[in-house]
C-alpha cells in the first residue's frame, strides 16, 4: 500500500541539469516503467526515489509523507540492480535474508518469508548455493527474491534485464509481470527497451533530456502519441517521418507529400489541422498504415504508386521500403502482395491513423 | 619435434604458421622455467647456508673446511638458544609487539580505507594519496625527530617512553597503517558501488556494510595487508635498536645483533641459528594464508 509523488523534482550535477522539473504521480499497486534513451534522466530518477541520490530541488513523498531527508534504509523499498548486485560472500537463502536479519525478524518469520518468495520465483533448489554458483537468470530471481522478501512499499527496478541474453530477457520480462500480478506491490521500472516497457507496464513515463515527454497507458502512447520523440521512440519497426507542406484545398485540407503524391486529410480532422495551414511540417504513420493498396478499400485510405528499393521477407508479413521526399519509408505489407525491388507498387495510406507534427515544437498536433 | 616443425617453418615463410601458439608458449615455459630456477637459487642460497652454517660448532665453522658441508652435525646451537632466557624474551617482545601492532593497524587501516574509498567527503581523494605519500618516508629519515619528540614528551610530562617495548606499539603503525590503509583502498574501490547500494536498500548503515559486506568480500586483501602488517613488524630493525636499549625489551633482530656479537666476536652459529627460528613465524604464515590471499571471492558479485 503505497502511492508515490514526485514533485518538480529537479537534479543538478554541478551546472548540468540531469532532471529537470518532473512531476509524477504513481498510484498504489501500479507498474510503473520510466522509459527513454541513455542520459534521459531515468535512472537517476529512480536512484532518487530510492534514497540513493539526494535530489536538488522539489520533493518526493511517499504515501503523502515527504521523505527528502529519509536514508534509503527508512524509506522501506526495495531495489534490483542491473548487475543484480548479490553479496557473493553469501549463500543465496543469506542473500534473501539479509535486510529481514538487519531488521532482527524471529528466524521462523524470516524462513518462512524465503520459502515462500523461493517458491513463487521457482528457485527453492539454489537456497544453498553461493551467486558465482548461478546462471545469469537466476541470479536476477535471487535478487528480485532479496525484493520480494522484504514486503516493501515499493519495488525499484533499474534495467533489471539488460544483462541478460534476447530469450531470457523475454522469459524473466514475463516472471515479472506474473511477480507482480501476485504481489501487487508498487512499482517503478526503469529500461530503455520500448518493448519492456509496452509490455510490462500499467502506465509508461517516456522521458528525454531530464524530462517527462509523455505518460500514458501503453496503446495510448503507441496510438496518440504527444511529441515526435514518443511517436518514435515507441513502437517496432519505428514510425515513418515524412516532410509534408499543408494546403488549403477549398474547403478541405491536402497534405503534399512530394510533386506526384498527395492525400486529402479526413474531414473529422480538418478542424484541428486548419491553423497550420500552409506550413511545413513532419506526416508521421507507422508501417502497419502503409501497406499494399487492397480492392477491399476502407475509409479515409489514400492511395499512391512508388517504387520499391529494398524487401524485407519477415515470414507473417514484409517489410517494403520506398523513398518518399528523401525519407526513407517503411511499409508493412501481406507476404503475398507480391513486392519486387525496382518495380512500381500501389501502396495504401490508413489516414485515420496519421499524425501532423509541428517541426518547431515538435507536438503532434 | 618441436625444433623440426621450426625448422619447417623457417624453410618455407610463405606458407601459414599453424600452432604458432604453442610453440610461443613453449618458449615462454621455458624462459619462465630458466628464471625461476635462477631467482629460487638466488634467494635459496643464504638461508640453505644460515642453516648449514647453525649446525657446525663454532670450531668447525672457523676452521678451514668446506664451508657448504657439515662434518660433525650438532644441535648445540639450538638447544643452547632456546634455552637461555634472553633468546625467549627477545621471540616473546618480538611476537608480542608484532601481534598489538597487526591489530592496531587493522583496527585503523580498515576503517580508514573504507571511508576513504566510499564516503565521499571533502578531500577524500587528497587524503588518500596523502596517507600513501606519509608512507613513502623512510624510517632512517624518521627515527631522530621521533627520538627528540619522546624526549620533549617526557620533559613536559615525566613520561619515559625511551627503552619500553610498548613504545614500539605507538611507532610501527606509522610504518604499517599507511600502506595497510593504501592496499584496503584499492581492494575496497574494486567491489562494486551497487553491492553497498543493495545493502543500503536492504537497510544496513555503514558500520554493517563494512562489517557484513566489505570486510568479507575484500578479504584477501585484508590477508595481504595483515601479512604485510607482520612481516615489517617482526623485521623492523632500525626503531627498536633506536628505541630500546636493555636485553630485557629488546624485539629479536635487535636482540641477537646486540647479545650474540660480543665486540669483535661474532657467535656466527647461533647468530644463524637465531635468524633462521627468527624467520619461521613469517614463513608459518605465509604457509597458511597463502590459499586465502589467491582465492578470488569475489567472483558472482555482479555479472562476470
Amino acid at each position: 500500500m503505497a502511492q508515490v509523488t514526485l514533485r518538480k523534482v529537479v537534479k543538478m550535477y554541478d551546472e548540468v541539469e540531469a532532471v529537470s522539473a518532473i512531476d509524477l504521480d504513481i498510484a498504489d499497486k501500479e507498474f510503473v516503467v520510466l522509459v527513454g534513451p541513455s542520459g534521459c534522466g531515468k535512472s537517476t530518477t529512480l536512484r532518487m526515489i530510492a534514497g540513493l541520490e539526494e535530489i536538488s530541488a522539489g520533493e518526493i513523498a511517499v504515501d503523502g509523507e515527504v521523505v527528502n531527508d529519509v536514508p534509503p534504509k527508512d524509506r522501506d523499498m526495495a531495489m534490483v540492480f542491473q548487475n543484480y548486485a548479490l553479496y557473493p560472500h553469501m549463500t543465496v537463502y543469506q542473500n534473501m535474508s539479509f535486510g529481514l536479519r538487519l531488521k532482527s525478524y524471529p528466524k521462523a518469520e524470516i524462513e518462512s518469508r524465503v520459502q515462500e518468495a523461493a517458491r513463487i520465483l521457482d528457485i527453492k533448489d539454489l537456497l544453498e548455493r553461493k551467486p558465482r554458483q548461478l546462471s545469469g537468470g537466476q541470479r536476477q530471481r535471487v535478487a528480485m527474491g532479496r525484493a520480494i522478501v522484504r514486503n516493501p512499499k515499493v519495488f525499484l527496478f533499474d534495467e533489471p534485464l539488460s544483462n541478460l541474453d534476447a530469450k531470457l530477457r523475454v522469459q524473466m520480462r514475463t516472471e515479472i509481470k506474473r511477480v507482480h500480478q501476485k504481489v501487487r506491490t508498487t512499482t517503478v521500472y526503469v529500461t530503455h527497451d520500448q518493448v519492456e516497457a509496452m509490455t510490462l507496464a500499467d502506465r509508461v513515463v517516456v522521458m528525454n533530456k531530464g524530462r517527462i515527454e509523455q505518460i500514458g497507458a501503453p496503446n495510448y502512447l503507441y496510438h496518440s502519441p504527444a511529441t515526435r520523440f514518443v511517436a518514435g521512440f515507441i513502437g517496432s519497426p519505428a514510425m515513418n517521418f515524412i516532410p509534408c507542406r499543408l494546403e488549403q484545398a477549398g474547403e478541405g485540407l491536402n497534405i503534399r507529400l512530394s510533386d506526384t503524391i498527395a492525400f486529402a486529410v479526413p474531414a473529422e480532422r480538418v478542424p484541428r489541422y486548419k491553423p497550420s495551414a500552409g506550413k511545413e511540417l513532419t506526416f508521421g504513420i507507422r508501417p502497419e498504415h502503409l501497406t499494399e493498396a487492397k480492392t477491399n478499400g476502407s475509409k479515409n485510405l489514400a492511395t499512391f504508386d512508388a517504387g520499391v528499393e529494398v524487401v524485407e521477407p519477415m515470414g507473417n508479413e514484409t517489410m517494403v521500403f520506398i523513398r518518399i521526399n528523401g525519407a526513407e519509408v517503411c511499409c508493412r505489407t501481406d507476404p503475398n502482395c507480391g513486392a519486387k525491388v525496382g518495380a512500381a507498387m500501389k501502396l495504401a495510406a490508413h489516414l485515420d491513423h496519421m499524425h501532423l507534427i509541428d517541426n518547431a515544437s515538435g507536438r503532434v498536433l | 619435434m618441436t625444433s623440426a616443425s621450426v625448422s619447417i617453418d623457417r624453410g618455407a615463410p610463405t606458407r601459414p604458421r599453424y600452432g604458432s601458439m604453442s610453440r610461443d608458449r613453449r618458449w615462454a615455459l621455458r624462459w619462465s622455467y630458466f628464471f625461476l630456477v635462477l631467482f629460487a637459487v638466488f634467494f635459496l642460497t643464504p638461508p640453505l647456508y644460515m642453516l648449514i652454517t647453525s649446525l657446525k660448532t663454532s670450531a668447525e665453522i672457523s676452521a678451514a673446511t668446506n664451508p657448504w658441508w657439515v662434518y660433525h652435525p650438532t644441535l648445540s646451537n639450538y638447544i643452547e638458544l632456546l634455552t637461555s632466557n634472553m633468546y625467549l624474551t627477545f621471540f616473546r617482545n618480538s611476537a608480542i609487539v608484532s601481534v598489538f601492532v597487526v591489530c592496531i593497524t587493522m583496527l585503523i587501516s580498515v576503517p580508514a580505507a573504507f571511508a576513504l574509498a566510499r564516503m565521499r567527503f571533502w578531500g577524500s581523494a587528497v587524503l588518500a594519496t596523502g596517507v600513501f605519500l606519509t608512507y613513502l618516508v623512510p624510517d632512517s629519515l624518521l627515527f631522530i625527530p621521533l627520538f627528540k619528540m619522546f624526549a620533549v614528551f617526557n620533559e613536559w610530562t615525566g613520561i619515559q617512553l625511551i627503552n619500553k617495548w610498548w613504545v614500539l606499539l605507538v611507532v610501527y603503525p606509522t610504518l604499517t597503517v599507511p600502506f595497510a590503509t593504501w592496499i584496503m583502498i584499492g581492494y575496497f574501490a574494486s567491489i562494486p558501488k551497487e553491492l553497498d547500494e543493495a545493502a543500503l536498500m536492504d537497510g544496513a548503515n555503514y558500520r554493517q556494510i563494512l562489517l557484513k559486506i566489505f570486510i568479507p568480500v575484500a578479504l584477501p586483501g585484508l590477508i595481504a595487508a595483515t601479512i604485510f602488517a607482520f612481516t615489517v613488524s617482526w623485521a623492523q630493525f632500525l626503531y627498536p635498536l633506536a628505541f630500546t636499549t636493555s636485553p630485557d625489551q629488546l624485539v629479536l633482530p635487535v636482540g641477537i645483533i646486540t647479545t650474540l656479537i660480543k665486540g669483535d666476536v661474532y657467535n656466527w652459529g647461533q647468530i644463524m641459528t637465531g635468524a633462521l627460528l627468527g624467520a619461521a613465524p613469517p614463513l608459518i604464515i605465509y604457509a597458511f594464508l597463502m590459499d586465502y590471499y589467491i582465492a578470488g571471492l569475489t567472483a558472482g558479485a555482479t555479472k562476470g
